[in-house]
């Protein structure tokens, strides 16, 4: 299954520091494939370096690909983090 | 350039750095055959298993040292070792290009540092660090150099190290090191506590130090003041020498009084004592002139390992140091975790408030099977010297009944094994909780002496909590709050007959032993550094005229008018030593 979003952050922080770590913990508990692309920079949304060389700031929009078995669940959880309802 | 810091051990040094980095080698680029890439892929998978459990391990170190707060970037360090990205790029490049892994690797990692020290948010820029150090550790691994020590030093350095562990201290070449600077670290680290008994100014927690500081800068390391100066102009290192000699001067005049006792001009006679953790400190309570030990810490018995030390460990330990220190009283404290102290072998729970939390006795008398362990080691070793035995965290008379219950168990156990002890070791109370310090009149009846603890007294009754930064500015031994409860407990125990005496760093400022004097404190604990100082103090004022100061002292309303009252006092009691310590 393959599903894709588009967020935007809305995290003071952008998605830097404890969010991204965040993500990437996340992201490393399901078997689907994650691809975060901020513009045409396209990174794997289980790498924490990946993720920060994309410095979303406030405001930015991310376009989350999730593919495989457990992608439903897995693009809940991150929408989360994502718009800032997790810690 | 300067960097601040903590300043751990007092003293100026000018001289060359000396970067200790264990993690800085050369890698060459060397083609490999086709058939040997997943051969390379296996040494990269071992690599960065071997550094993770390295990580994991000064994880661990810090978060028992330091507190697991200052354990918390590691975190940040296992992140970027787990990296996806990172480690495909590095396999997908061993395919592609059919070089050595350590040559693909430092490619790798070199393009991570450029990318983010480039970026434009702090904190991102910040994380090259942590790229850079486990790339480094990584490196270290694959290459498998040897790594560099400090017992070969040439010439007469200043060591800049992220951190510099005992066990690299004990090799260290000691006549060629002049100074410590390190990244990390508070006044309670080995470092600091090393540098202190070597006698070397150090400042620690500078962040930074290693990635500014190249070997063969000047430095100017002012111990005092918690100041690196990199590279200083020439005026600057003048007035710095000039600050280094003043200091060599006042400690000229200062170890002069070593040897006397610390008795007022009036002949008011107090001790003057020394705190320590490490056996082997004792060669600098003596070489300092300190009359006993006032605090042995246990805890370090207890860190760094996976066990809880035997009886007979801790007997040799206790009784190295009674031997050493033949007539000077040894004031054993019992074990004293919790807190900031974290101990792993003894699974003590995570709490949300661990300074008022499952700590020292209360976690003692939990657990009696360790507790009685450290009990009969302490009385065994009583025979030996004069030991005197303390009770940390005691909050009420109920809780010291228990302790001393516990005590005589203790006892029962080594008289059923026809074990010699001292029958009538002199027990005593730390007082370190307001409700103790409210109801010492009827704690004093029941043990020989008191100890005040002023760094978690006055964090408790001024609910400061003395690791944040943020709030240090309430942390006043001088508010009236404290100086009432001091002067309670020293009446209270007086009452009753027996001493009072004081360990926490209180006692390691001319201007508060100016106070705690006139108050009829019995006894002073310090680091051992600063007792030449305190005994110079005592010494050279008037116990008639300390008495007089602190009834002053008393009657004001704030902190810090105590506290420029006092100086004042000092200044005017003791003209000399603003003298000598300034310029």
């Amino acid at each position: 299954m393959l599903i894709e979003k588009k967020l935007t952050i809305r995290n003071e922080q952008g998605l830097h520091a404890r969010p991204a770590a965040i993500f990437v913990q996340i992201a490393n508990k399901y078997e689907s494939d994650i691809i975060v692309k901020k513009g045409r920079q396209g990174v794997n949304g289980k790498s924490i370096m990946g993720l920060l060389t994309l410095a979303a700031e406030k405001g930015a929009v991310l376009h989350i690909k999730v593919n495989g078995a457990d992608a439903k669940e897995a693009i809940e959880e991150l929408e989360k983090v994502i718009l800032g309802e997790m810690p | 350039m300067s960097l601040k810091g903590i300043p751990a051990s007092p003293g100026i040094a000018v001289g060359k750095a000396f970067l200790f980095d264990t993690r800085q080698f050369i890698v060459t680029e060397k083609a490999i055959k086709q058939e040997l890439v997943p051969s390379e892929i296996i040494r990269f998978e071992e690599a960065l298993i071997k550094t993770r459990s390295e990580i994991l391990a000064i994880q661990k170190k810090i978060s028992h040292e330091m507190g697991a707060q200052h354990a918390e970037i590691f975190n940040a360090h296992l992140l970027v070792l787990e990296d996806r990205m990172l480690i495909e790029e590095v396999i997908e490049g061993l395919k592609k290009e059919h070089k050595c892994v350590e040559y693909i690797f430092s490619k790798v990692i070199e393009k991570y540092i450029k990318v983010f020290s480039r970026m434009n948010d702090e904190y991102l820029k910040e994380r090259t660090s942590d790229i850079e150090d486990v790339g480094k550790r990584i490196l270290k691994n694959l290459i498998g150099v040897q790594e560099k020590t400090l017992s070969d030093l040439k010439e007469r350095v200043i060591v800049v190290a992220y951190d510099i562990s005992p066990s690299e201290t004990a090799n260290m070449h000691k006549q060629n090191v002049i100074g410590f600077v390190t990244d990390i670290g508070g006044r309670t680290s080995h470092t600091a506590i090393m540098a202190k008994s070597l006698e070397i100014p150090a400042v620690v927690g500078l962040e930074k130090a290693t990635s500014r500081i190249k070997s063969g800068d000047t430095l100017i390391v002012d111990g005092e003041d918690g100041v690196v100066i990199i590279n200083p102009d020439k005026s600057v290192i003048k007035k710095y020498e000039a600050k280094q000699q003043k200091f060599v001067e006042f400690e000229k005049i200062l170890l002069d009084f070593k040897d006397t006792p610390a008795s007022t001009i009036d002949g008011h006679r107090v001790e003057v004592s020394a705190n320590i953790e490490l056996p082997d400190e004792v060669d600098s309570v003596i070489a300092h002139g300190a009359e006993g030990i006032g605090l042995y810490r246990t805890e370090f018995l207890y860190m760094n390992r996976n066990d809880v030390p035997d009886e007979e460990e801790q007997f040799e330990a206790y009784k190295k140091v009674a031997v050493k220190l033949s007539k000077g009283p040894v004031i054993i404290r019992t074990l004293d975790i919790g807190g900031d102290k974290f101990l792993s072998q003894l699974k003590v729970p995570q709490e949300m408030n661990p300074f008022m939390g499952w700590r020292a006795i209360r976690f003692c008398l939990a657990r009696p099977e360790i507790f009685k362990v450290q009990l009969r080691a302490i009385l065994r070793a009583s025979v030996f010297g004069n030991i005197k035995l303390m009770f940390p965290m005691i909050s009420g008379l109920g809780e010291l009944r228990q302790a001393i219950k516990v005590l005589e168990e203790a006892k029962h156990e080594l008289k059923n094994r026809k074990m010699s002890f001292n029958q009538d070791i002199e027990v005593g109370a730390m007082i370190e909780i307001p409700s103790a310090a409210l109801t010492c009149d009827l704690l004093a009846k029941e043990v020989d002496f008191f100890s005040i603890g002023t760094n978690d007294l006055i964090q408790y009754s001024l609910a400061v909590d003395r690791a944040n930064e943020k709030i240090a500015y309430l942390y006043r031994p001088t508010h009236p709050a404290v100086l009432r409860l001091i002067k309670n407990i020293i009446d209270s125990g007086h009452k009753e007959n027996i001493w009072v005496g004081l360990c926490g760093e209180m006692a390691a400022e001319s201007g508060f032993v100016l106070i705690l004097l006139g108050l009829g404190l019995d006894e002073f604990s310090m680091s051992p550094v600063v007792v030449p100082e305190m005994k110079y103090v005592i010494s050279n004022v008037k116990f008639e005229d300390a008495k007089k100061v602190a009834e002053e002292a008393m009657k004001l309303s704030t902190g810090e008018e105590v506290e420029t009252f006092t100086n004042k006092r000092l200044n005017e009691l003791v003209p000399l030593l603003k003298k000598i310590r300034k310029k």
